[in-house]
């Protein structure tokens, strides 16, 4: 389609919600109240790992305004894990602590009272009575016999369909070393990152006449959240009925299902609105985080600065439990060979269980550490070959026609001419061989489209 | 001691969605009386925009202007199913189920129309103004609302259309790990320039410079939104946001705003961005999804420049000044 | 501790709210009087989400008693927004995108608009330094900068709003 017949496509049409946004007319779960209200707080394992001997409210129930107390016996299906849904298994995670607590922060059990206040004073009253048990917090030593072990299932990754990592086999690895002029090694460390979206996770359920219960709620995902609870509480899923689609700041870090549940169990239960919202301390303390991870790479490369062979090691910290980060090292896995022609690539990529606070989906989700890892490694090849950083990238740039290690042919590579736009932007000179590159220059490449629009428009 | 200035780049690609459970996303569309379309979904909208440009592609799809459509999300008991607002794939997965419920929609649109001008069907064009007329002759026309009223209440005809994205899941090969796990693929080349002071250890970005190629742009406003806030959240990550900084350790984790930092107003770079635009084929009007890294590309191109600024091999983020002046010390008991 | 009732201008009205010792003017205005423009993104004086302007100056409500307002003349971002259309600052950041997901928006037009009162032609590196304690995790600031600095450039220091 010519651009000129496009209407609104390709106009920046002022924001939809740009009026409520700028009136504070915009409503997001805390703005939301109802005169019955009950407040919703948990209390949090103060250990990294332990074994729960006992738990007594007796104090906690003394509390003025004290409504209820709930632990894994209340939850009907205590055990889930998020990506059930699409068949992503076993169940492992609890609603709330069962035997053991495997991080510092986790549920235990959720204390609702008629106020806020109310509410925190009980759960600090409640008292848990604990046995500390030996921590691992390394994503190596996780691994090492000895460690404390993690998971029911005997080892601390998760299983990719029987194997303790998600493998990518292309090519002959070995072939390639033999072939490099040299061997580049790097060790990659990302650390862990908070979302921080300046609204904190929460919901507030509501119980209705008809039996139903409505969930205000801000996650990034209605459907699966509302498809996990259904599940979790053991209801039909047209019991619940869930409201959002605004949201104060997402970036992955609202679609762990983790405040919905146990609000809507607690509406269930005591027949009144529940709020439960992260402060912004347990945003902080106890929502997941970016993955971390350790990338090692061990790349040949010949002399003209082509890459000829990769092979990775890497470690994700997934934390103490699933949440999204067995597929977040499957897509790391995919894209850990950057946007580059490789052709013998071998990866290991582990999800590895720690007693660390769960890490889950974060923009970039397994990407951005591969992205980090990946041009911080091209740089320290650049640099041991003598190559200008541009021109580099530009010779191992994938085109259209490649082939990725995972298999997939490459169908809408750019790379290249945005490596020239970038290198014209920062009037870095490009020879003349480079600057005839293109990302349809293959012998089996399809035919190079025309760009539209962009110039003309700005 | 001094202050070091040091440039470096990145080049990244990003995929758009995931391949879980076919990754599908639904619209449904439907016009009332008053010549408005209805698009009706379950997609959230993160402040990226969402609402906004599916808005638009709807319109773009119907031929009717952009207030014409409206978005109604946001609401299991309404909205068909979205499989949720993740892996850069909204705009691209709800933007595909939108063009097919409009392209339904517009098509009993058309037959209204020909049948109140006695004109055919396939003689039928939208001005994108409000009217449907016929081709060639551009004084046949008619208004929506006077077609939404012929087709309510002289018809007897439901103007709607119902859309669905789908990408059947093949699976993962377990040895080999063949997949194909995403639709398409966007490309970013960052560049960026520090200044690093090597007595403190401070780093100071002064400048970022980006070009992506992201498909068609929707609406380009959005766009640059994202990249400036991507690059100022991948500067937040390259310099100082670490939950755990001591990690593996797990002590010292910051429990708010006043210990774990993030970028203000006065760290905000230079900023110069340009966008190429390769349409992709199965995008909607050639979309890619992007709005994720954004915030991966300036990353490894700060660290980059901290490394050629300091001739260091820092290999971790967020670079703090400690980071800085261990990684000097290790250069200098190295030479 | 028995609650009390403390009075004063919110947004050219005088009101009378009735509170337990020590509720925050955040709390006040969003659970006791309804006033949900001014969002809290910490509850403890760390993000400038509840920014308000309480005579001419703005303050993090989430952390100011409501008692010490007594008397006093409290700006919310309602009392900015005309009857009709928008207050020059927030048609900027309309038009200038300086929104995305709109939860630290009322605090910066609020510090936005305290600036303006003061100093009607702010350099950026002034409207830098008066927005650096609010947070935004969405745009990069930039767009805001520019927001504000195109109302500086069409104004003559008189931001118009109710409610002065
Ligand atoms: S809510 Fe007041 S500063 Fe964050
Ligand atoms: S627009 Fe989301 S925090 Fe500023």
């Amino acid at each position: 389609m010519s651009d000129q017949a496009l209407n609104t496509v390709g106009k920046s049409e002022l924001r939809r919600d740009g009026l409520s946004h700028v009136t504070g007319k915009t409503q997001y779960v805390d703005d939301i109240q109802f005169p019955d209200m009950l407040y919703l707080k948990m209390v949090r394992s103060p250990l990294h790992h332990a074994r729960i001997l006992g738990i007594d409210f007796s104090e906690a129930e003394k509390v003025p305004g004290f409504v209820r107390a709930f632990t894994y016996k209340d939850v009907p299906k205590n055990l889930y894990t998020i990506l059930c849904l699409i068949g992503v298994g076993p169940d492992e995670e609890p609603v709330l602590a069962e035997k053991e607590v495997l991080y510092k922060g986790e549920q235990i059990a959720a204390v609702v009272a008629q106020s806020e206040e109310a509410a925190i004073e009980a759960a600090a009253r409640v008292k848990v009575d604990l046995e500390e048990l030996p921590a691992v917090f390394d994503v190596e030593e996780a691994l090492k016999p000895g460690a404390p072990i993690l998971k029911p299932w005997g080892t601390n990754y998760f299983v990719y369909e029987g194997h303790h990592c998600r493998r990518v086999r292309y090519g002959n690895i070995e072939q390639g070393f033999a072939q490099a002029d040299y061997i580049v090694e790097g060790c990659y460390e990302p650390k862990p990152i908070e979302h921080a979206p300046l609204e904190t996770t929460g919901c507030i359920a509501k119980p209705e006449a008809n039996g139903r219960i409505t969930v205000y709620t801000n996650t990034q995902a209605l459907y699966f959240s509302m498809d996990n609870t259904a599940l979790i509480l053991n209801v039909p899923f047209n019991k619940l009925h869930f409201v959002g689609g605004t949201v104060g700041g997402g970036f992955g870090g609202k679609v762990d299902v983790i405040v919905e549940p146990i609000a809507a169990l607690a509406a269930m239960h005591t027949g009144h609105p529940v709020k439960y919202l992260y402060t912004r301390e347990e945003e902080f303390h106890v929502s997941s985080t970016r993955v971390a991870y350790r990338i090692y790479f061990k790349d040949g490369v010949s002399k003209d600065g082509h890459i000829v062979a990769r092979q990775v090691t890497s470690y994700a910290d997934s934390g103490a439990y699933n949440r999204h980060t067995p597929y977040a090292v499957t897509k790391h896995a995919a894209n850990i060979s950057g946007p580059y022609d490789i052709p013998n690539v071998h990866i290991d990529a582990h999800c590895v269980y720690t007693n660390r606070v769960p890490t889950s989906a974060m923009r970039g989700f397994g990407v951005t550490s591969a992205s980090f890892a990946t041009e911080l490694q091209i740089d320290k090849i650049a640099r041991k070959l003598g190559m200008d950083p541009f021109e580099i990238r530009l010779i191992n740039a994938y085109r259209n026609g490649d082939m990725r290690p995972y298999q997939k042919v490459v169908g809408d590579a750019t790379l290249v001419e945005v490596i020239q736009a970038a290198a014209g932007m920062a009037h870095h000179p490009l020879s003349e061989r480079f600057q005839a590159m293109n990302s349809w220059d293959r012998a089996n490449s399809p035919a190079r489209p025309e760009p539209v629009s962009a110039e003309k428009r700005s | 001691m001094a202050k070091l200035k040091g440039t470096g780049i990145s080049s990244v690609n990003y995929p758009t969605g995931m391949n879980l459970g076919g990754d599908p996303t639904q619209a449904l569309i439907h016009m009332t009386t008053t010549g408005t379309f209805v698009i009706s979904l379950a997609s959230c909208d993160l402040g990226q925009g969402l609402k906004t440009v599916l808005a638009q592609i709807g319109a773009e799809t119907l031929g009717v202007p952009f207030e014409n459509v409206l978005i109604d999300t946001g609401d299991t008991d309404t909205g068909p199913h979205c499989m949720g607002t993740f892996a850069s794939r909204t705009t691209h997965r709800a933007g595909n189920a939108i063009i097919m419920a409009a392209q339904e929609a517009r098509k009993t649109m058309l037959e209204i129309a020909a049948d109140e001008l006695e004109a055919r069907p396939e003689d039928m064009e939208t001005d994108g103004q409000g009217f449907v007329r016929v081709k060639g002759s551009p004084d046949r026309k008619i208004h929506l609302v006077n077609l939404a009223l012929a087709g309510h209440f002289k018809y007897g005809k439901t103007v709607a259309g119902r859309g669905i994205f789908f990408k059947p899941n093949l699976g993962i090969d377990p040895e080999t790990g063949k997949m194909d796990p995403d639709s398409t693929e966007a490309h970013a080349c960052v560049m960026a320039e520090v200044e690093v002071d090597t007595e403190t250890g401070e780093v100071k970005v002064l400048k970022l410079q980006s070009v992506y190629e992201i498909g068609r742009q929707v609406n380009p406003k959005l766009v640059e939104g994202q990249i400036k806030g991507g690059s100022v959240m991948g500067l937040g990550h390259a310099l100082y946001e670490s939950t755990e900084p001591y990690y593996p350790s797990p002590e010292h984790r910051p429990g708010g705003f006043f210990e774990y930092i993030l970028p203000l107003a006065p760290d905000v770079p230079e900023m110069e961005i340009r966008v190429l635009e390769y349409p992709s084929a199965d995008g909607p009007y050639g979309v890619k999804g992007f709005g994720e890294m954004t915030a991966n590309a300036p990353i490894p191109a700060i660290v980059n420049a901290i490394n050629n600024a300091l001739g260091t091999e820092i290999s971790t983020h967020p670079v703090t000044p400690e980071i800085v002046l261990q990684a000097l010390d290790a250069k200098q008991s190295k030479s | 501790m028995a609650s009390k009732i403390v009075t004063f201008t919110l947004n050219g009205r005088e009101t009378e709210v009735m509170v337990k010792p020590l509720t925050t003017l955040a709390k006040a205005l969003r659970e006791k009087l309804g006033f949900t423009a001014t969002k809290c993104g910490c509850y403890e004086g760390n993000c400038g989400s509840c920014t308000v302007i309480v005579n001419g100056e703005p303050v993090l409500s989430c952390i100011l008693p409501v008692e010490e307002v007594e008397g006093q003349n409290v700006l919310t971002l309602e009392g900015i927004t005309p009857a009709e259309g928008l207050h020059p600052l927030q048609q900027a950041f309309h038009e200038n995108f300086a929104i995305q997901c709109g939860f630290c928006s009322p605090g910066m037009l609020m510090v936005s608009k305290a600036l303006l009162d003061k100093n009607p032609h702010p350099t950026q590196a002034e409207v830098a330094e008066a927005i650096s304690g609010n947070l935004c995790r969405c745009t990069g600031y930039d767009p805001i900068i520019a927001a504000v600095l195109q109302v500086a450039a069409g104004s003559n220091g008189n931001q118009g709003g109710s409610h002065e």
